[in-house]
């Protein structure tokens, strides 16, 4: 395969065969390796042949394979020629993550560590399966689809000011509950307020670095040792479903003949079915947000009762990384509307984009990244270049480089927890041989992945933050 | 034979499942899955739940096969420990029809979760047909 290095970061595969558009790479030399040890060039080829992509099919720092779309994957639709495709979305819709500020440092809560981390163990429900601690009829999940996190500050789980930080301010308008599949409400009725398995988690973090100290200040953070909360998880398995039965009602309508991937499945956006997939998106997406805002508030309950402070712990911001959004961008010199898939990927809207709220206007979106289990995250800040570079979009974590069988053959979860009490990690988990599948050493070098990011101009580096307890479903 | 082996997959899940037929092989690849998140040879069978379902094609029917222990999980917080009574038939007008019986028990107790699979996916899916019978590979997102 033909790559051409456009600088030190950045690569392209020339437009060739049925590409409609080339395909860009942002990588080091030594992350494109990995990228290259696998499809993810090939499938950023094929998203490149869909109908209606607009400038490039875009490929983050931190990406890797996966299915039909990669992850770390980036494509803008036109709105009338254009396709939208669930595999370009990703099954777990809107995963996602939430930080969370405090008035504590990491001096304040060093004795109290240990039962903090055990009480939001007992209080969040986690692993998989495991019912939420509110129970829900189906009726009021409906209204949950429609009015995302908006619903879970109605009924008592957080503040306005918290839907004023989240992406969409917690709500996607265009969702419809009414198409999302009886068999996803189910799957969503027990689940909701529930971390999941896997890569999800919550992090007590302290901040360890701060590169930039003016844009820290406006995103809230007062210096380094200050105590953070990171949430990361998604809408369970009603969104997993929602994916799956529009994969499945797409080849019904479409039929699978002709495509390289079949999850590259894909509806025109202008016909019924692609609105129908969009708006049942949106559901899924609210489904998310609601979940990400009830398990804060169960947190900030825990902070309260252990430390008995009142201080608030106000939310820095919440990012989605696997969604379809409308947005405005510049292509050609015009301002037009897109459908832009972000899959494994974050928004990183630049200073006086209108969708950020006015505390962030002057200085940039915050772009959270989460590291793997037990290492460091980022706060980055969205860049006005991002916008002709990727359709303002960057990395959006680490990326497994081993896989979780070799992982579980490699390291034991009761080792790695001792190895991450010695570094001051204090760890707690449904399932030790799930820590052995998420260990540290199985995932890229997420400083690496930011520098990128950084370099390029798709985010810059804000504070680096690092866990003193977690979580992990 | 060997029912099933787990491969290298950076990301995810991924398994070839193996049988002498087409409906064996299917329910090696139901136990694959089960694999992934608990260790199924350890569910006692308590609990048997007839399951059903429909396909346009093979792969289809694999899928929406396989998505129902997800399904099962989730909604009714059971564990397979067991397939049993597989039938696949190809009806009239190209469609797929699978039916077979879950055993397993209730999740809680002594039952460890270690994994989630999120869903399954048509990525690298084959269903072929060997030497010796059947071979499918599915890779799963976790």
């Amino acid at each position: 395969m033909e790559l051409q290095r456009i600088d030190d970061n950045t690569w392209e595969i020339p437009k060739h065969g049925e590409m409609k558009v080339p395909a860009r790479i942002f990588a080091s030399r030594k992350l494109l390796e990995s990228v290259r040890g696998d499809s993810t060039l090939e499938q950023a080829e094929n998203v490149a042949c869909l109908p209606g992509i607009q400038r490039m099919s875009y490929v983050m720092p931190d990406a890797h394979q996966g299915y039909g779309f990669p992850i770390g994957g980036v494509a803008a639709f036109d709105l009338e020629e254009g396709i939208i495709s669930p595999g370009g979305v990703g099954y777990d819709i809107n995963c996602g993550v939430r930080l969370l500020r405090t008035d504590f440092t990491e001096k304040d809560v060093a004795a109290k560590r240990k039962e903090l981390l055990a009480e939001i163990f007992k209080e969040v429900p986690a692993g998989v399966g495991k019912g939420g601690v509110t129970k829900l009829s189906v009726g009021v999940l409906k209204e949950i689809l429609v009015k995302g996190a908006q619903w879970a500050v109605e009924n008592g789980y957080g503040t306005a000011d918290d839907l004023r930080m989240t992406e969409e301010e917690g709500r996607m308008k265009e969702a419809d509950g009414s198409r999302v599949s009886p068999r996803a409400v189910e799957r969503g009725v027990p689940q909701l307020g529930t971390l999941g398995s896997g890569n999800h988690f919550i992090e007590i973090q302290k901040v360890d670095r701060i590169f930039d100290p003016e844009t820290a200040r406006a995103f809230g953070l007062d210096g380094e040792g200050q105590v953070l909360v990171m949430i990361h998880c998604g809408s369970r398995g009603l969104g997993h479903q929602v994916a799956s039965d529009y994969i499945q009602s797409m080849e019904g309508a479409f039929g699978v003949e002709g495509l390289p991937d079949r999850e590259l499945i894909h509806a025109p956006i202008r016909s019924a079915m692609g609105r129908e997939y969009y708006r049942s998106m949106c559901a899924a997406v609210n489904y998310a947000f609601a979940n990400r805002q009830m398990i804060a508030h169960w947190v900030r309950d825990v902070f309260k009762k252990v430390l008995g402070s009142s201080a608030p712990m106000g939310q820095i911001y919440d990012v989605c990384h696997n969604v379809a959004k409308i947005e405005t961008h510049t292509v050609g010199g015009r301002e037009k509307e897109l459908c832009v898939h972000r899959k494994g990927a974050t928004r990183s809207f630049g200073p006086g984009r209108r969708e950020l709220p006015e505390a962030y206007r002057s200085v940039g979106q915050p772009v959270i990244i989460p590291g793997s289990m037990g290492t460091a995250s980022y706060l980055l800040a969205g860049t006005a270049e991002a916008e002709a570079l990727s359709f303002s979009s960057t990395a959006h974590g680490a990326g497994r480089i081993m896989s979780r069988h070799e992982a579980v053959r490699r390291f034991r979860g009761e080792q790695i927890r001792d190895d991450l009490a010695k570094k001051g990690i204090e760890l707690r988990s449904t399932s030790w041989k799930g820590v052995a599948e998420e260990a540290p050493a199985a995932y890229k070098d997420v400083d690496e992945v930011v520098r990128v990011s950084d370099e390029v101009g798709l985010g810059r580096l804000v504070a680096r933050v690092v866990p003193i307890g977690v979580m992990k479903g | 034979m060997e029912r099933y082996r787990i491969l290298p997959h950076t990301a995810d899940g991924k398994f070839r499942a193996f049988g002498a037929t087409r409906e064996e092989t299917f329910a090696n690849a139901a136990l694959a899955t089960a694999s992934l998140m608990w260790d199924w040879w350890t569910i006692k069978p308590l609990r048997s739940i007839p399951v059903t379902v429909e396909g346009r094609d093979l792969e289809q029917l694999l899928y929406k096969f396989l998505e129902e222990i997800l399904y099962l999980h989730e909604t009714k917080r059971f564990l397979l420990g067991g397939v049993e009574e597989v039938k696949l038939m190809e009806a009239s007008g190209g469609v797929f029809r699978l039916g077979a019986v879950f055993w397993g028990d209730e999740a809680g107790g002594p039952y460890e979760i270690f994994g989630e699979v999120k869903a399954v996916t048509y990525n690298e899916m084959k269903i072929e047909p060997g030497c010796d019978g059947w071979s499918i590979q599915v890779v799963v997102d976790m």
